[in-house]
């Protein structure tokens, strides 16, 4: 048979870009998207006073000011309450199976690495049923996008503990208080390396939409815990250290290359004893502002990112930004590259060659 | 290094026996290199025109104890100048390279049989291993056979003499001197063995250079010595005129499914996870990136899919690969392949089970499991090739239909398969069909779940497509517009028109043919690797002038249209299977036909005498 120029062209092509293509690529004019262009005419059909709402309001927010096209955005989920989400983003979207996203996502980007590919999951959808791809997409650096809605909690299935929910929590599978430690998503994900980790919350849209755009601007596995209340079965899960009066007390803003200070004069900070973190206040003891901690997102050790995710409330004040922010060559970039490398060096394939390839011999 | 005259000459003076079929089998330890000598013995056979059908067996462990019966492995290979279609029932010849290889394989060899044992290695210590009491070289338990005692461990030392290797690796060489053995003794050409150790081991010339001797000195050993009395030609077979190469199952199933995606011209996208026997096809895709296939090597079988069926949503063609265990833990994932109606082409190469089983055996006891095996009603295609060669037709076959109704298609072989190798007639490119995929780009009028009228495909709508974005998903699609929906009447018609989509496939796949007379008393019908015994057994029955015929069901859902009028034509239908009566059951189901099950779960495959002595209680 003939060279199929146009399959070998095709591969290519896709070759050559690496990234999601930004708005008018596909040869046309770029047009200015609102946030109205990213909604469907479903109904929302989360409990009214959920904090989704608050997460889908920023995503589709941000989702304009990105530059991608929403032809070449696709949302990912698995299930749960969260899981709903694509449902309600007028963009390509993907409702999977319980935990499993992260697995489809991977073969959707490496079909086409243009595309920008989010995926939505919640506390049990992404670190107790799905918790095995979890870690190996984070691992991988596979260009994903990942949101994960912590409430603490399971909504959807009316009750039940999550492995995020606190040891002794009473619930409806746990009348006596769970006996299951939980699980810190954050320490998942550097125990993975992903590339980028960040916290924020839903009650907190300023922070959440800027947190959403650093995710979206970060090439490789990200990663955004976002807590969020389930206001019907563990209403204000968060609430001791979120809420606007307690805030500034009980939360500490991580801000890349300054020093790790909070509380409303911001006079407490972090101080880095050994490996263990301890809140001092400067001008108190000798401690001055050269004591505190700077933080570094972009430090390739993920260790003192792994001491600060582990700071939890009520010892600490609960951090919320960005954790690590660092640079890998991704999974799709290799997987491509290979493709590249191996069509240059034994030429783009050919199914004439390749089904006549070894010891062959003619019967007369 | 070339071959002597003077063994022409020797041979000359001994007798010569003209024979049509030979069945070996190579014996030994699972480090001793048997499946080379036996891969490399149907390389060269093949290469001189005979027709050839092989069946590996080796253990599960990669290496058992040396000289434990467990850790014996085998390669046993039919060569004939006839058309053949099994490795043999009863092998003619065993080549026992230690105790245990005879222990465990004597019992398949034919009375009367030749049986060379490597002397050297029936030590006192390797014979409690094989648990002999007393030495079956010293005894008389093998006085049925024309046995053969040669010191194969020592004269490959001897004939290393020098050579700088190890004693270790020279000890290894001894494969060879047995192959050269048998290559006397059957009348090969060395040639095609010189050329393939020189290009394998390119990089070491010592242990080329090894081998080579060790092959050589084999050869010469059975020339000079007159060890042999007599030697065997077997003739070049009238097999179809055409260019032909030897092929396993795996690699015609990998560059099946190369080929097939190259014809639909979208790239490939294979997502796996490590299992026996389904490996070798990732190993082979891992290969072959330069056409474009990405392999994805997943954290597990669930994983591997999921990628698979998000590559397909992307636009690439999608295909997942395992075994019986692994189906199991896909089976969800399936289910979410079928509800959102993308093409998938799941592989399972079946072997031993239940749970982990015999993973190196074959059998064929999955077709439930892929036909049943999920929640609810979930309907997929299954087609099965029924030979190693004809995994490559298939695998086109399998993306064929998948693209085209959009919906997951099993590809259904075994280990036997997969392992087995044959004389592959490779096919012209004008004899591959036409198969472009086209992805809906057209805005105007797109709904998810429009479908095509004919096969009632919904359009393959890719990301990327401006103005095409939509949502699919695992809750149930109200028809045409693809929106949640958990209305009654339309959860009815959805699950009606997925399972009527797989129906429809039957206006696409070709007739069921029969082998002998359309109509008569027996039909033997079957599916799958059991093809070489029920063909042959069919074949030498008609021979007899029995009323039998054969029919093989290489597409399983649905059936072909004629199915039930080929078993209607027969007085007798009797479905052989490696299983306790899987598609029986599906016949007798379907087409309320009294068909007669067959079976046997051994790990192997059907002798042809088995399937003869059935078939005589019917006459």
């Amino acid at each position: 048979m003939m060279r199929d120029e146009s399959f070998i062209a095709g591969i290519k092509e896709d070759m050559s870009t690496n990234g999601e293509k930004t708005n008018g690529a596909n040869g046309q004019t770029p047009v200015k998207l609102t946030r109205k262009d990213f909604q469907t005419d479903q109904e929302v059909r989360w409990c009214p006073g959920c904090g989704d709402y608050s997460i889908l309001a920023q995503v589709q927010k941000v989702m304009p000011e990105l530059g991608v096209p929403k032809e070449n955005i696709v949302f990912i989920s698995g299930i749960g309450c969260s899981s709903r989400f694509p449902y309600y983003m007028n963009t390509y979207g993907f409702h999977t199976i319980h935990g499993r996203a992260p697995a489809f996502a991977t073969g959707v980007k490496l079909a086409n690495p243009d595309l920008q590919v989010w995926v939505i999951t919640g506390d049990g959808d992404a670190l107790s049923i799905g918790g095995n791809h979890f870690i190996h997409a984070l691992r991988r650096n596979i260009d994903l996008k990942i949101i994960l809605f912590n409430n603490r909690i399971y909504g959807l299935t009316k009750g039940q503990y999550s492995p995020t929910s606190e040891l002794g929590k009473k619930n409806k599978s746990a009348p006596m208080g769970t006996i299951d430690y939980p699980i810190n998503p954050l320490s998942m994900a550097f125990a993975a390396e992903a590339t980028f980790v960040g916290r924020s919350m839903d009650i907190d849209p300023k922070h959440l939409s800027m947190m959403v755009e650093r995710l979206a601007a970060h090439k490789g596995s990200g990663f955004l815990e976002v807590y969020q209340n389930c206001n019907i079965f563990n209403d204000g899960a968060f609430k001791s250290f979120n809420e606007r009066e307690v805030r500034d007390e009980k939360m500490i803003y991580l801000e890349h290359g300054k020093p790790l200070l909070f509380g409303k004069e911001r006079d407490k900070g972090i101080y880095i004893n050994k490996v263990k973190p301890e809140i001092v206040t400067v001008g108190e003891n000798g401690i001055t502002i050269d004591d505190i901690l700077v933080h570094d997102e972009n430090t390739l050790e993920p260790n003192l990112s792994y001491i600060l995710g582990r700071m939890q409330y009520p010892e600490y004040p609960v951090p919320m930004g960005v954790f690590r922010a660092v640079q890998k060559p991704t999974y799709e970039q290799m997987l491509h590259g290979q493709v590249s490398k191996a069509i240059s060096t034994s030429g783009a394939g050919d199914i004439s060659k390749l089904i006549n390839a070894g010891e062959t011999w003619e019967i007369n | 290094m070339s071959v002597t005259t003077k063994e022409d000459q020797t041979k000359q003076q001994l007798p010569v026996e003209e024979l049509d079929t030979v069945t070996i089998r190579f014996a030994g330890d699972s480090g001793d290199g048997m499946q080379i000598t036996g891969t490399q013995f149907t390389s060269t056979s093949a290469i001189i025109g005979n027709d050839i059908s092989t069946l590996p067996d080796f253990p599960a462990e990669i290496r058992a104890p040396a000289g434990s019966l467990p850790g014996v492995s085998g390669y046993q290979l039919n060569f004939s100048s006839r058309d053949i279609h099994t490795p043999g029932d009863e092998p003619n010849v065993l080549v026992a390279m230690n105790p245990a290889a005879l222990k465990v394989n004597l019992k398949d060899l034919e009375a009367g049989g030749i049986l060379v044992l490597n002397t050297d290695e029936f030590t006192e210590s390797n014979l409690k291993k094989a648990g002999y009491a007393t030495n079956p070289l010293d005894d008389d338990s093998l006085s049925g056979y024309r046995v053969f005692k040669l010191p194969i461990t020592s004269n490959t030392l001897k004939a290393l003499e020098g050579s700088s290797l190890p004693f270790k690796q020279q000890e290894r060489c001894k494969n060879f001197y047995a192959l050269g053995l048998m290559y006397w003794l059957y009348d090969r050409p060395l040639e095609p063995t010189v050329k393939w150790v020189e290009g394998k081991f390119s990089a070491k010339p010592e242990v080329a250079e090894a081998n080579l001797m060790a092959l050589h000195a084999g050869y010469n050993y059975a020339d000079t010595t007159e060890v042999f009395t007599n030697y065997y030609k077997v003739g070049k077979a009238k097999i179809r005129p055409g260019k032909y190469r030897n092929i396993t199952g795996n690699e015609a199933t990998a560059i099946g499914f190369i080929t097939a995606a190259n014809l639909t011209g979208r790239p490939l996208f294979y997502g796996s996870y490590p299992i026996t026997p389904a490996s070798d096809i990732l190993h082979e895709l891992s290969k072959h990136k330069n056409f474009g296939v990405k392999t994805f090597q997943a954290e597990d079988e669930i994983a591997a899919i999921g990628a698979a069926i998000g590559a397909a949503f992307a636009g690439d063609i999608g295909l997942t690969g395992t075994s019986g265990p692994g189906i199991a833990l896909k089976s969800e994932a399936i289910g979410l392949a079928v509800m959102t109606e993308l093409p998938l082409v799941i592989i399972d190469v079946q072997r031993g089970g239940p749970s982990t089983g015999l993973p190196t055996k074959t059998e064929q006891a999955d077709l439930l499991q892929v036909m049943f095996g999920r929640n609810s009603e979930c309907p997929a295609g299954v087609v099965a090739p029924a030979t190693p060669a004809d995994c490559f037709r298939m695998a086109i076959e399998a993306v064929r239909l998948a693209t085209k109704y959009m919906t997951p298609v099993f590809f259904l072989s075994d280990g036997y398969l997969g392992n087995g190798s044959e004389p592959w007639a490779i096919p012209s490119m004008e004899d591959l069909p036409e198969m472009k995929v086209s992805f809906r780009t057209e805005v105007e009028g797109f709904f998810p779940y429009l479908r095509d009228e004919q096969t009632l495909a919904r359009p393959w709508a890719i990301p990327g497509t401006p103005g095409l974005e939509h949502r699919i998903g695992g809750i149930e699609k109200q028809h045409i517009t693809g929106n949640v929906s958990y209305d009654p009447d339309n959860h009815d018609l959805m699950v009606r028109l997925r399972a009527e989509k797989v129906e429809r496939m039957k206006q696409d796949i070709p007739d069921l043919e029969v082998f002998g007379k359309p109509e008569g008393r027996v039909l033997l019908l079957g599916w799958g690797s059991t093809y070489g015994s029920i063909t042959t057994a069919a074949e030498q029955l008609q021979n007899r002038g029995v009323s039998v015929s054969s029919a093989h069901l290489r597409y399983l859902n649905p059936f072909p249209k004629n199915t039930e009028a080929v078993l209607r034509s027969f007085d007798h239908v009797i479905i052989p299977e490696l299983n306790l009566g899987q598609l029986a059951m599906l016949i007798r189901a379907k087409y309320l036909i009294d068909a007669a099950s067959f079976t046997m779960v051994k790990g192997k495959p059907f002798k042809v005498s088995e399937l003869i002595r059935k078939v005589e209680e019917y006459l």
